[in-house]
C-alpha cells in the first residue's frame, strides 16, 4: 500500500516537473499525462475508483487532447529556449516557495493536524458498497440540486464555446505558416 | 435522506428556476427566431426579472431550508438576489442600444445575462460550499464569454482571455481551500463546518487555517482586493461597455454574498484572523485603487479602479462585523450599482451611433451639448465621491459609523481620507464637461435617443437621490436581513 | 471493494509495458542494421519534408475537442446514476431527464449554430 503510494506520488511528482523543464510544450503535455495517470492511480489507493476513472477519462483522455490542440493551435515553437535569468522577482519567488515547502513541512508534523479521518464516509463504508454507489447515492439525493445546475454550467459552457471560438462571418482561408 | 421533494424545496430555489429556465427560453427562441430582432428577446429578459422579483418579495419574510439544507431563501438571500435582480435589469436596459449599434443581433447575450444573474442567486442563497461554487462558476463562465463578446475587437479578446485564466487562477485557490476545510472538518454546509469548529481539536487544525487563507486569496481574486487586483483595468477597459458596467456590480455584490455567508455562517470562530487580514487588504485596496484612479485618462479604466476602492470600502464592513456594518454591504451593493450603472449608461448614450467615447477630452464642453445627460453624470460622480444626499453617501455613512461603533477608528479615518481624494477624479469629468471648451476631437454632435437607456438613467438617477434622501426603507430591510446571519441560526 | 482486486490491472500494466519494452529491445538486438542516408532522413518516402515541424492547426479542431469535452463531462455524471438506477427509479429518472434535457439544448444549439459542421 505505502509502498505503491510512494512509487506514484514519486512518479507524479516527477511528471509534474518535466511538465516545467521541459522545454517543448507537446513533452510538457504528455508529461502532464504521466502525472494525471499516477493521481489516477493514487486515487484508488484512496478508494475513491470513480474519482480514478474520471481522471483518466476527462483529464488524461479529452482535457489532454484539448491541450494539444491548443498548443498546436497557438504555435509555439520549441527550438527558441526560455530564456533563464536570475532577476529579483525570481529570486523573491523561490524564497517564497522555499518558505511554504517549511512551512507545509511544519504543519504536515504537527500533531494536530493529525487528526483522523473526519465526516459520513469511512474508507469501511466505501469499501463495502463501492465508490461507484457511494456516489450515486448521494449525488441523487442529498446533491441533487448542484447536480441539476450543473447541467446549466455545461450549457453555459457550450454556449460560451460557440461564441467565442465559432467564426460568425465566412471563413476566410485556412492560414498556414 | 430519501428520493423526493417538498414544497419546501421548490419554493426556495423558485427565483432561480424561474431565471435559469427563460435563459433556456431566450435562448431558444433566438435559435429558432433566426433574423428577428433581439429587442423582443431584452424585453423577455426584463418581464422576467420583472418576475423574479415579484417571487423574490413573495418570499420575504420566510425561512426556507430547501434541498437538504444546500440552499436557503431567507432574507439575506432575497436582499441580495433584488440587487442582483437591479443590475441585470439596468444591464439589458443600456445593453440594447449599445448591441445594435455594433449589429449584435445576439440573443445569446440576454441568456447569458440571465444565466449569470441565475449563478449569482445561487451564490446569495447558497448554503453550503459547493452550491456557492457552482453557482460562482456559472456566473464565472458567463462573465468570460459577454467579456470576448465583441468578436473583432482585440481588446475584447484580451479582456476575455485575461479575465478567465485569472478566473480560473482563483478559482483553483478557491477550490484547494475548499478541500481543506472539507478535509478538516467533514463536511461542506455551512452549519456543520461551524458545528465542527466548535471543537478545539477541529479548530486547532492547521488545515482550518490553510484553507481559510487560500479561501481568503480565491475570493480576493474574484473581488478584485489589492494586492489581487492586477486584472481589473484591462478586463474591464476591454469588455463591452455595458458588460463592464455589470462586471463591475454585480459579480461583486454576489463574491462579498458568499463570503460573508462563508465568514459568518461557517468560519465565524476564526473571525479574529481574518479580521486582521481583511483590515490590511481594506486599507490596502481603498487607497491602492483611488490613487490608481487618480491618473486615467480613460473613463472606463478610471471606473475600473473605483471599482476596487469601492470594494474596499465594503470590505471595511466586514472587517467591523457587527448588525450594522453588515447591513451596510447590502445597502451598499444596491447604491454602488444605482451610481455605477447610471454613470456607465450615460457613457454609452453619449458614444451611441458613434465610435467608443471614453476618454476625458472627448466630453469637453458635452456639458452645453447635453446640460440634462452632464447633470446625470455630475449627480452620479456625487454620489460615487460620497457627497450627502447621494446614496454613496449613505452607504459610506452606514459603513464608517458602524466600523467606529466597533472601535476600528483608523480605518475609519483612512476610508474618509480615500472619500476626499476621490472627490478630485470623480469631479474631473464633471470639470471637463463643464468647464473646458469643446475641441475638434470631443463629442460634437448630440447622441441619437434612446427609450431603454433614458429609462435606465433616470431609473438609477430616482434610485440614488431616493436612496440618499430617504435611506431608511432599504437600510431596514438590509438590518433585518443581516441578523440572522450573525447570530448564526 | 479491496485494493488486492486490482492486482490483475497493476500485473496487466507490467505485461504491456514489458511486452512493448521487450519487442523493440529483440527488434533493436537481432533486427539487421543497414543504415543508409536515405533511411537517415525522417521520412523514407515521397516528398521530401519540408517547412516547420509543427504546423499550425485549424481552430476548428478545437472547436470539436471542447465540444467533446463538454459533453464526457456530462457522460460522468451518467455512471453514477447507471449504477443505482434501480434504487432510484422513477425518481432517478425524472431528475436525469431534466440534467439531460437541458444538456440537450446545448447540443441543440451547437447543431443549429453550425458548430457541428466542418465548413
Amino acid at each position: 500500500m505505502l509502498i505503491s503510494f510512494y512509487i506514484l506520488a514519486a512518479l507524479a511528482v516527477g511528471g509534474a516537473l518535466s511538465v516545467v523543464l521541459f522545454r517543448s510544450p507537446v513533452y510538457c503535455a504528455l508529461s502532464l499525462v504521466a502525472t494525471f495517470l499516477c493521481l489516477a492511480g493514487i486515487y484508488v489507493l484512496l478508494n475513491s475508483e470513480f474519482v480514478a476513472a474520471i481522471q483518466v477519462l476527462i483529464y488524461a483522455g479529452a482535457i489532454m487532447v484539448l491541450f494539444l490542440f491548443v498548443i498546436m493551435l497557438l504555435n509555439l515553437r520549441s527550438d527558441k529556449p526560455l530564456r533563464h535569468s536570475w532577476t529579483w522577482p525570481k529570486l523573491l519567488g523561490i524564497g517564497f516557495a522555499v518558505a511554504i515547502i517549511f512551512q507545509l513541512i511544519g504543519i504536515f508534523h504537527s500533531p494536530a493536524a493529525r487528526m483522523g479521518p473526519a465526516g459520513k464516509y469511512s474508507t469501511e463504508y466505501l469499501q463495502q458498497k463501492g465508490a461507484v454507489e457511494v456516489v450515486g447515492e448521494v449525488l441523487f439525493t442529498e446533491y441533487v440540486l448542484p447536480f441539476e445546475i450543473i447541467s446549466i454550467l455545461l450549457m453555459v459552457a457550450v454556449v460560451g464555446a460557440v461564441i467565442l471560438a465559432k467564426r460568425r462571418e465566412p471563413a476566410s482561408t485556412e492560414q498556414t505558416p | 435522506m430519501s428520493p423526493g421533494f417538498t414544497q419546501t424545496d421548490f419554493l426556495s430555489i423558485m427565483p432561480e428556476m424561474l431565471i435559469f429556465g427563460m435563459g433556456l427560453v431566450v435562448l431558444l427562441f433566438d435559435l429558432f427566431g433566426q433574423g428577428r430582432s433581439t429587442r423582443n428577446l431584452a424585453y423577455l429578459t426584463l418581464l422576467t426579472l420583472g418576475a423574479a422579483g415579484y417571487l423574490d418579495v413573495m418570499l420575504l419574510g420566510q425561512f426556507l431550508p430547501g434541498f437538504g439544507g444546500s440552499v436557503i431563501a431567507d432574507d439575506f438571500s432575497i436582499a441580495f438576489e433584488l440587487v442582483f435582480l437591479v443590475v441585470c435589469a439596468l444591464t439589458v436596459l443600456i445593453s440594447i442600444r449599445y448591441l445594435e449599434d455594433r449589429g449584435l443581433n445576439h440573443g445569446e447575450y440576454y441568456a447569458l445575462l440571465l444565466f449569470a444573474t441565475g449563478g449569482m442567486m445561487v451564490m446569495a442563497s447558497g448554503r453550503d460550499l459547493l452550491m456557492i461554487f457552482i453557482g460562482l462558476e456559472i456566473l464565472s463562465i458567463s462573465s468570460y464569454i459577454l467579456c470576448g463578446f465583441l468578436q473583432q475587437d482585440r481588446r475584447s479578446n484580451e479582456s476575455a482571455l485575461k479575465y478567465f485564466l485569472l478566473g480560473a487562477f482563483a478559482t483553483g485557490f478557491l477550490l484547494y481551500g475548499i478541500m481543506l476545510i472539507y478535509g478538516a472538518t467533514g463536511s461542506i454546509a455551512l452549519q456543520d463546518i461551524r458545528a465542527a469548529l466548535a471543537d478545539p481539536a477541529t479548530f486547532q487544525n492547521p488545515y482550518i487555517w490553510m484553507g481559510l487563507g487560500m479561501l481568503l486569496v480565491g475570493w480576493s481574486f474574484k473581488i478584485a482586493l489589492v494586492p489581487f487586483h492586477m486584472w481589473t483595468p484591462d478586463v474591464y477597459e476591454g469588455a463591452p461597455t455595458a458588460v463592464t458596467a455589470f462586471l463591475s456590480t454585480g459579480p461583486k455584490a454576489a463574491c462579498f454574498a458568499a463570503l460573508v455567508r462563508i465568514l459568518f455562517e461557517a468560519l465565524a470562530a476564526t473571525r479574529a484572523e481574518w479580521q486582521q487580514v481583511f483590515w490590511v487588504l481594506a486599507a490596502l485596496t481603498m487607497t491602492v485603487g483611488n490613487v490608481l484612479a487618480l491618473h486615467q485618462d480613460n473613463i472606463k479604466r478610471m471606473l475600473a479602479y473605483s471599482s476596487i476602492s469601492h470594494a474596499g470600502y465594503i470590505l471595511v464592513a466586514l472587517v467591523a462585523g457587527g448588525e450594522e456594518a453588515l447591513a451596510g454591504v447590502i445597502f451598499y451593493a444596491l447604491a454602488y450599482t444605482l451610481m455605477n450603472t447610471g454613470a456607465f449608461a450615460v457613457l454609452i448614450l453619449s458614444s451611441a451611433g458613434d465610435r467608443e467615447r471614453v476618454n476625458f477630452s472627448d466630453y469637453a464642453g458635452f456639458g452645453y451639448l447635453e446640460p440634462a445627460l452632464g447633470a446625470a453624470m455630475f449627480v452620479f460622480m456625487l454620489s460615487l465621491a460620497g457627497i450627502p444626499l447621494t446614496a454613496g453617501f449613505a452607504g459610506k455613512f452606514q459603513i464608517f459609523k458602524a466600523v467606529v461603533g466597533q472601535g476600528y477608528i483608523w480605518l475609519a479615518v483612512i476610508g474618509v481620507l480615500n472619500s476626499v481624494v476621490s472627490i478630485y477624479y470623480y469631479l474631473r469629468i464633471s470639470v471637463v464637461m463643464y468647464m473646458q471648451p469643446a475641441t475638434g476631437d470631443s463629442i460634437s454632435t448630440r447622441p441619437p435617443g434612446s427609450v431603454p437607456l433614458y429609462v435606465a438613467i433616470v431609473g438609477s438617477l430616482a434610485g440614488v437621490l431616493y436612496l440618499g434622501i430617504f435611506p431608511g426603507g432599504w437600510l431596514e430591510m438590509s438590518l433585518h436581513s443581516v441578523s440572522r446571519i450573525i447570530t448564526g441560526g | 471493494m479491496l485494493l488486492e482486486q486490482y492486482l490483475p490491472v497493476l500485473a496487466l500494466i507490467f505485461l504491456a509495458l514489458g511486452l512493448g519494452v521487450a519487442l523493440t529491445l529483440v527488434s533493436i538486438l537481432l533486427g539487421p542494421k543497414k543504415i543508409t542516408p536515405a533511411k537517415k532522413k525522417p521520412f523514407e518516402s515521397g516528398m521530401p519534408s519540408d517547412g516547420a515541424q509543427y504546423r499550425r492547426y485549424s481552430v476548428r479542431f478545437y472547436m470539436v475537442a471542447l465540444t467533446f469535452l463538454i459533453f464526457d463531462v456530462e457522460i460522468v455524471f451518467f455512471y453514477p446514476w447507471a449504477v443505482k438506477f434501480r434504487e432510484l427509479g422513477f425518481y432517478g429518472l425524472g431528475v436525469m431527464s431534466v440534467f439531460f434535457v437541458i444538456l440537450t439544448l446545448g447540443l441543440v444549439y451547437d447543431w443549429k449554430k453550425g458548430a457541428l459542421e466542418w465548413e
